[in-house]
């Protein structure tokens, strides 16, 4: 596993991810995720499963899918295919604002030092950093601005409403 | 004009800040040129034919004279003496280096200026009419809700990696200065039956290879509205637009696809979920940002004077200048006067780094201190004294600012073609100029009375040719620069793509074949009032293309 930040810190990633249509016998007993289709397929027999569950999505799903499960999910991992693919950043408010989900927030992909301020501001908490970054200096663009206009997953009014 | 926050200001330093470490992992090999490019670009920085081009923006038009002399700084010590007004009001510089562009953004920064989302894929730079809080036919300032734009669109965490760039622009009166209609996203300021402000939104017009006028989402939207509207709209297009192609990245073909009607429930329906948000304009919000825009303290004015009638009668040249660049004010005893950046020295849009002194020092002395560029690639003085006015002309005529064509024939249009651009297929800076050389007088063109031309130097219509009366588009043709004409575009409140007339002409034959069809609408029109497009409109394409394909 490559480099790993959450909540600011690097962290240990002890989840794996697996396609959910795996034989459940041989599926490990540790912390999985899968993706929304092998969610939905096997819910019922996932939840049964004694660790924690999360799901990928790819960024064309609806956020919407996976609603009446968010108390049981402990991370939803938002793919960035390419850095300049920014549908993942519209999904990440959803879940964060509208559907108030706690848990993780995981960035996949191109997760890069000039995006991360932008993703923390729409509710990620967690960076799968590609392998090409340099981590403390990942870690000093969460602070690069201090100044934000809008209203977004961070503060919920825009600078005149503060 | 805005005066900016702490807030506003340390923004401005930080992002400075990162730029400069952007450049220089750039120039250390730790970013790549492709992901530079990104970053680069939400900074208004282009990698073009010779050199950078670097793009600052102009929020809505609207400079001090203070900041135009840092613009004529820039010019003198970092370019080549020289910038050129873009149609969306912004200034371009064509020679930077890059090693030095973090310098300039200081130095536009001490003024509190930027070049940030002014390219990209991200909301740029909100664009509005010139003449905002001056024009006779005003129903509202739209620039409150220009800077209300600005602040909720610059580095929106959500929008800054759209499916392709997004154009806002606001007009607040009856006349459409701003071209609203091929924007993004294109608001006009209206009352309702009951008088209260509103906004009309259309969204999808633009141009490029798809050109489209934009469509009527929404007849009446409570002015409180605005950003909630916005980013339900930004939000779906986020979503659902295309990122597959280049070419049907922008949300006029998501709307085109969609459908007009489902696109609207879509906007509606997220809009339902935001609409109550903090994002929501009150009474307060909106008078605190109008309190940066009141009224300068106009003096109590006659609205005539013996001498300014005098040099009328005396001075055939200053009362030429009088008839085309002027408009009322809202205050009496007031002008508007348009500087003309369309002489026959200069390509259109051009300014030299004294001519901009002189402008801001003009400003300065006769116009309280401000300048307005225009979406038609002009300058504008907004408050001038009648009892001013001899003298600025004087001024501006020794400037080569004083040509009197505003809104008339040598008012081209031009993008800068491939004397500069990476992208054009074919030079339009020169055609420009040929036009100016061949219709220089003044007695033809003002007999022409209004009409526009616009040129285009590719496909991807910079120039605005298709809401010209007359445009002309430069492609390349099996290695040869050829011309297409096209005929009846508008870019006011009566918006229409023009259609092309035929074949295109090559460079040495589109002068002549300007000058055929301006002879077609002089033989047709019913009277010297009636203009080139109501012409157009009234006799078709067909007397047209009789005479130039036969």
């Amino acid at each position: 596993m490559g480099k790993y930040i959450k909540d600011r810190k690097p962290s240990e990633d002890n989840w794996m991810p697996y396609t959910g249509l795996e034989d459940s016998d041989t599926l490990p007993s540790g912390d999985i995720y899968v993706p929304l289709e092998a969610w939905k397929e096997r819910r019922d027999e996932l939840l049964t499963r004694n660790s924690r569950l999360g799901v990928i999505l790819e960024n064309t799903d609806d956020v919407s899918e996976i609603i009446d499960d968010l108390d049981r999910l402990d991370l939803v991992v938002l793919q960035f295919p390419k850095m300049v693919d920014g549908r993942a950043f519209t999904q990440a408010r959803l879940l964060r604002e509208r559907l108030k989900y706690k848990g993780e927030i995981r960035a996949v992909g191109d997760v890069l030092q000039d995006q991360v301020f932008y993703m923390q501001r729409c509710g990620f908490n967690a960076f799968e950093l590609r392998d090409d970054q340099d981590l403390n200096s990942v870690l000093k663009a969460f602070d690069e601005m201090s100044v934000t206009y809008q209203g977004a997953a961070d503060v919920d009014a825009p600078i005149w409403r503060r | 004009m805005y005066q900016y926050s702490q807030a506003d200001h340390q923004l401005l330093l930080e992002r400075v800040t990162q730029f400069r470490d952007q450049v220089s992992r750039r120039l250390k090999g730790e970013l790549s040129e492709d992901e530079f490019k990104q970053q680069r670009l939400r900074n208004g920085l282009y990698l073009q034919l010779h050199a950078y081009m670097l793009r600052v923006a102009v929020p809505y038009g609207l400079l001090s004279s203070e900041q135009m002399r840092t613009l004529a700084h820039i010019a003198r010590r970092y370019d080549r003496g020289y910038g050129h007004f873009s149609t969306r009001q912004n200034i371009q510089y064509n020679w930077p280096k890059l090693e030095e562009v973090p310098e300039i953004l200081d130095a536009l920064a001490a003024v509190e200026m930027h070049a940030i989302q002014t390219s990209g894929n991200c909301i740029r730079n909100t664009t509005s009419d010139p003449l905002a809080g001056v024009a006779r036919d005003e129903v509202a300032d739209p620039r409150p809700y220009c800077e209300l734009i600005r602040q909720w669109s610059t580095f929106h965490p959500e929008f800054n990696f759209l499916p392709r760039k997004f154009k806002i622009a606001v007009s607040g009166a009856i006349h459409d200065r701003a071209a609203v209609a091929v924007h993004d996203i294109g608001l006009r300021l209206v009352k309702n039956e009951s008088d209260e402000l509103g906004l009309e939104v259309y969204v999808g017009g633009g141009l490029g290879r798809t050109p489209m006028i934009g469509k009527l989402i929404r007849e009446f939207l409570p002015v409180h509205d605005i950003l909630t509207y916005l980013e339900a709209i930004l939000r779906v297009y986020n979503q659902f637009g295309r990122r597959d192609n280049l070419y049907k990245a922008r949300i006029k073909i998501l709307v085109h696809e969609t459908g007009e009607d489902e696109f609207r429930k879509q906007v509606e329906a997220e809009w339902e979920n935001v609409k109550a948000s903090k994002l929501r304009l009150r009474d307060e919000d909106i008078e605190a940002i109008s309190a940066h825009f009141k009224d300068p303290d106009y003096e109590i004015l006659p609205d005539n004077d013996a001498d300014f009638d005098n040099h009328l009668i005396t001075n055939p040249e200053f009362a030429k200048w009088v008839d085309n660049n002027l408009e009322l004010h809202k205050k009496p005893g007031y002008r508007i006067a348009y500087l003309s950046l369309k002489s026959p020295d200069q390509p259109p849009g051009d300014v030299t780094a004294d001519q901009m002194d002189a402008i801001a020092d003009l400003a300065d002395r006769y116009s309280l201190g401000q300048i307005r560029s225009t979406h038609r690639q002009n300058l504008v003085l907004s408050d001038v004294k009648l009892t001013d006015l001899f003298e600025l002309w004087e001024e501006l005529t020794k400037l080569g600012l004083a040509t009197p064509n505003y809104n008339h024939l040598t008012d081209i249009i031009s993008c800068p073609g491939m004397d500069y651009c990476a992208l054009a297929t074919a030079r339009s800076i020169p055609i420009a100029q040929a036009l100016t050389d061949r219709f220089e007088s003044y007695d033809y063109v003002n007999d022409l009375g209004d009409i526009s031309l616009n040129i285009s130097g590719c496909i991807n219509a910079c120039g605005h040719h298709h809401v010209a009366n007359i445009g002309i588009l430069g492609v390349n043709k099996k290695g040869v620069e050829v011309y297409q004409l096209t005929l009846g575009g508008s870019a006011r409140e009566d918006a229409a793509i023009g259609k092309i007339l035929g074949p295109a002409f090559t460079a040495d034959e589109i002068v002549d074949a300007i000058g055929e069809v301006l002879e077609v609408y002089l033989e047709n029109r019913e009277d010297s009032e009636e203009d080139f497009l109501t012409t157009y409109r009234r006799i078709g394409q067909s007397p047209f293309k009789e005479r130039l394909y036969g």
